[in-house]
């Protein structure tokens, strides 16, 4: 448990935060200077309602920053994690060696034949290896609210009778299954909302050919995003002849990989790459997942820098409308300390109600929220849904109560510093 | 504007504020000036006036799918084409196969279509007698630090040669410069190679072309030259799609991404911040004021002059710091532009985005000065002397 709070720096920072908070919680219990500093706080705190359009500012400005930045990455956990589920520890997927995704990989007739024949694959009832060999393309449909000519493209998978085997979270929600052999086809969940006339009972053309729709498959995965068929019929449409593109088998103990692994690899008839599914999933979201991060941190540094800014600037006119206030303190004797400590406080609750209430909106508006991509590796639209974590929301928070930290150091200094006689005589 | 020094030493009476408010309003327009670039970089992708004359012929079917190499001298005949091109995806990678490289294996006749790209006489002669010759984009190949007579490895992550190996050797003859730096950002990555070198050389291709790209004699007659290259093989096997650069182009980057949306949500948070933000300011700096801008009133300046000043006030405060923000976004999008070499269509900030910048500084100046302004005009004199 701790070995995994410990694995990021940000991890480390929260780590600290709560030491932090919780040794500011003792002070301000035990000394005196705590106690000073808990009162002034209470002061500050309970005439903030005077000040309510100023310090809205610094509420909706840092609200504006963590909901931009968690609803940025928000789409790239989505993404992330809609590639990532799609693969398994206990599956893997053999392509054609150096092959960078498996559209780009071609298996001839031979290695689809010896692949299922290795060591460490399960069995199904009947004994048959549960390996599936498919092919995948790609094809152009038009996009649903688009223009007659506009058309997207989408991922077709041709399947046997072994895919559902290999994929068991895979289910027909609709319809039925193709039927081999035939012009058939099922769509995923995310291609119907994606692509026109993906229902069942609809024909579709692909190229010069009519196909049908049969049914509708969901899987909460990227496969959501793909339309199956038939693998022989697919291979017809698309004169693949009897090559598959990737084999993918279910191991009987995610073990075994090693060893099936090296089985393929040790065989010289065969020159190809193996990877768990899990493993090749990752690696195929990591650029974008990694692109879209960094464009949420880009706009959530700018924004931060905006809001920042507001806060200094609030939290000076805070700071100079109660300039008697705070100097008839020093006068009757309360330290610098408690003043600085109690104007930091303030700005961070103000943060921290901002970041909340970013997070909030972030998670209202965009949690679930489907978009959608040509994703790295495939060859169709992607459709995932933006996921609001708790982690992503944490993160949001802790941006906030950093803006705070900063925006009310120097205004609480500055408190701190203000000549206790000039500050009286002002009017 | 003869009150030009009025309004200034009105908007830095409070140094410390204003400098603060500027900074904020700097970083929004910064974004605005980024964000406006990216939607523009990915609405005008492919949108140049020689773009407009090329038309793109590929399989109906999927843009995977190849066709057969015989339709070149057909589409050739299609009355309004001028010349005719092709090209396959090679799919190299260099070194790791996760280094994709865009390369593509093309006709002779192939940088023809293209003649906003620049190669010198010599190079391209060089290329048309060299098998293993490859051009490649001056981008890429300052990024491998590759030069002229270079002999270097590449895999292709789809295409084996006829012993199974998919490591292919090319020898650099020239590189490919992209006249309009502009739009060319595409061009200086690419890696050209012979589609004869390529067909000849691996089992896998046999004859087929990946895409077709012919330019036509007039760009209004395109659409009716798509539809007769289309017709060509009707009912046929391979079936083509024939589609302007431009509008294959443009319907790449909707499916991407839906960029015009992501830009304005964040747009919207960040207006809607700034206006409370700069709006309070301007409050304050009013409240502030209340006695002399009575005593200006006194003096006899009209209610509507000191409106017009309130006013001009706050659009002075939001122009200071967007057009500060916008010269930033300037270095910024060109700096950004040169680090990543163009792989994220990126406009540099032009006259359009000033403009809309500059219009939203004002709409943003003007909203902001409103309630500030009209309390400055419906002062009481005898009320804001006694401050009450």
């Amino acid at each position: 448990m701790l070995n995994e709070l410990m694995d990021s720096p940000m991890a480390l920072f929260s780590v600290v935060l709560l030491l932090l908070v919780v040794c500011l919680a003792l002070w301000m219990l035990l000394s005196r200077q705590g106690r000073q500093a808990a009162s002034v706080t209470g002061v500050g705190i309970s005439t903030l309602r005077q000040r309510l359009g100023m310090s809205s500012v610094v509420v909706v400005g840092i609200a504006g920053v963590v909901g931009v930045l968690v609803a940025l990455l928000a789409m790239s956990e989505g993404y992330r994690e809609t590639l990532s589920k799609t693969g398994s520890a206990d599956t893997a997927i053999v392509m054609r060696g150096a092959s960078a995704s498996e559209v780009m990989s071609v298996l001839d007739r031979a290695s689809v034949t010896l692949i299922p024949q290795a060591e460490g694959i399960a069995r199904d009832a009947k004994g048959r290896p549960i390996a599936s060999p498919e092919l995948v393309v790609a094809a152009n449909l038009p996009i649903k609210g688009g223009s007659a000519d506009d058309e997207g493209s989408v991922q077709l998978r041709g399947v046997g009778e072994q895919a559902w085997a290999v994929r068991p979270q895979v289910k027909i929600i609709a319809g039925r299954t193709f039927t081999p052999g035939l012009r058939e086809l099922i769509a995923g969940k995310g291609a119907t909302k994606q692509f026109a006339g993906l229902e069942p009972g609809h024909q579709i053309r692909l190229g010069s050919q009519v196909w049908t729709v049969v049914g509708i498959f969901a899987s909460g995965d990227s496969l959501d995003s793909e339309i199956w068929g038939d693998a022989g019929v697919v291979a017809d449409t698309y004169r693949r002849g009897g090559s598959r593109a990737s084999v993918t088998v279910r191991l009987s103990d995610p073990q075994t990989f090693d060893a099936f692994k090296a089985a393929l690899e040790a065989n010289p008839q065969l020159k190809v790459d193996v990877d768990t599914t899990l493993n090749y999933f990752s690696k195929q979201s990591e650029g974008t997942t990694k692109t879209i991060r960094a464009i949420g941190i880009t706009v959530g540094l700018i924004m931060a820098i905006g809001a920042l800014f507001g806060a200094l600037n609030t939290m000076f006119a805070a700071v100079a409308s109660r300039a008697r206030e705070i100097a008839t303190l020093r006068a009757i004797g309360f330290r610098g300390l408690p003043v600085v400590v109690a104007i930091m406080l303030e700005t961070m609750l103000l943060a921290l109600l901002g970041g909340l209430l970013g997070g909030l909106l972030a998670w209202l508006l965009f949690n679930g929220y489907s978009a959608s991509t040509l994703a790295a590796g495939t060859v169709g639209k992607l459709s995932f849904e933006l996921k609001v974590t708790a982690k992503l929301l944490w993160i949001g928070v802790l941006w906030a109560l950093t803006i705070g930290f900063i925006g009310g150091l120097f205004p609480a200094l500055r408190a701190a510093r203000l000549p206790v006689t000039t500050a009286l005589r002002e009017l | 504007m003869k009150y030009l020094h009025l309004i200034w030493a009105a908007l830095f009476r409070r140094k410390m504020r204003t400098l603060l408010t500027l900074v904020s309003i700097i970083a929004a327009f910064l974004l605005f000036g980024m964000l406006d670039a990216v939607r523009t970089g990915f609405d005008d992708a492919g949108k140049s006036a020689i773009g407009a004359q090329r038309l793109q012929t590929g399989s109906k079917l999927s843009f995977i799918q190849t066709l057969p190499q015989a339709l070149d001298a057909q589409i050739a005949q299609v009355p309004g084409v001028k010349s005719v091109g092709y090209a396959n995806w090679f799919g190299g990678a260099y070194q790791d196969p996760h280094n994709q490289v865009f390369s593509f294996a093309v006709s002779d006749n192939y940088l023809d279509q293209y003649p906003e790209i620049d190669v010198s006489a010599d190079e391209h002669k060089a290329f048309d007698n060299t098998r293993t010759g490859a051009l490649v984009g001056e981008q890429l190949a300052a990024k491998y630090h590759w030069k002229v007579g270079d002999k270097i490895p590449m895999q292709s992550t789809i295409f084996p040669q006829q012993d199974g190996s998919k490591n292919w050797t090319f020898d650099i003859v020239g590189i490919l410069h992209s006249k309009d730096k502009k739009a060319g950002g595409f061009f200086d990555q690419m890696f050209l190679l012979h589609w004869k070198y390529f067909d000849d050389s691996t089992p896998y291709n046999r004859g087929t072309v990946g895409w077709y790209v012919s330019r036509v004699t007039d760009a209004n007659q395109a659409d009716r030259v798509a539809k007769a290259i289309d017709a060509l093989s009707n009912n046929s096997d391979h079936e083509t799609r024939t589609q302007t650069e431009a509008a294959a182009t443009a319907s790449w980057m909707k499916q991407l991404a839906d960029v015009g949306l992501i830009v304005s949500s964040i747009m919207g948070a960040v207006f809607f911040t700034l206006l409370l933000l700069s709006g309070n300011t301007m409050m304050q700096a009013v409240r502030e004021r209340t006695s002399e801008l009575a005593v200006l009133k006194t003096i006899g300046f009209s209610s509507h002059a000191v409106m017009a000043m309130v006013l001009a006030e706050s659009v002075l405060l939001l122009l200071l710091g967007g057009v500060l923000g916008l010269l930033l976004a300037v270095v910024l999008v060109a700096g950004f532009h040169a680090a990543t070499g163009g792989a994220i269509p990126m406009a540099p900030v032009g006259a359009d985005i000033w403009i809309h910048g500059l219009v939203l500084m004002v709409v943003v100046g003007l909203l902001v000065g409103a309630l500030p302004a009209l309390r400055a005009m419906r002062l009481n004199i005898v009320d804001a002397l006694a401050g009450r």
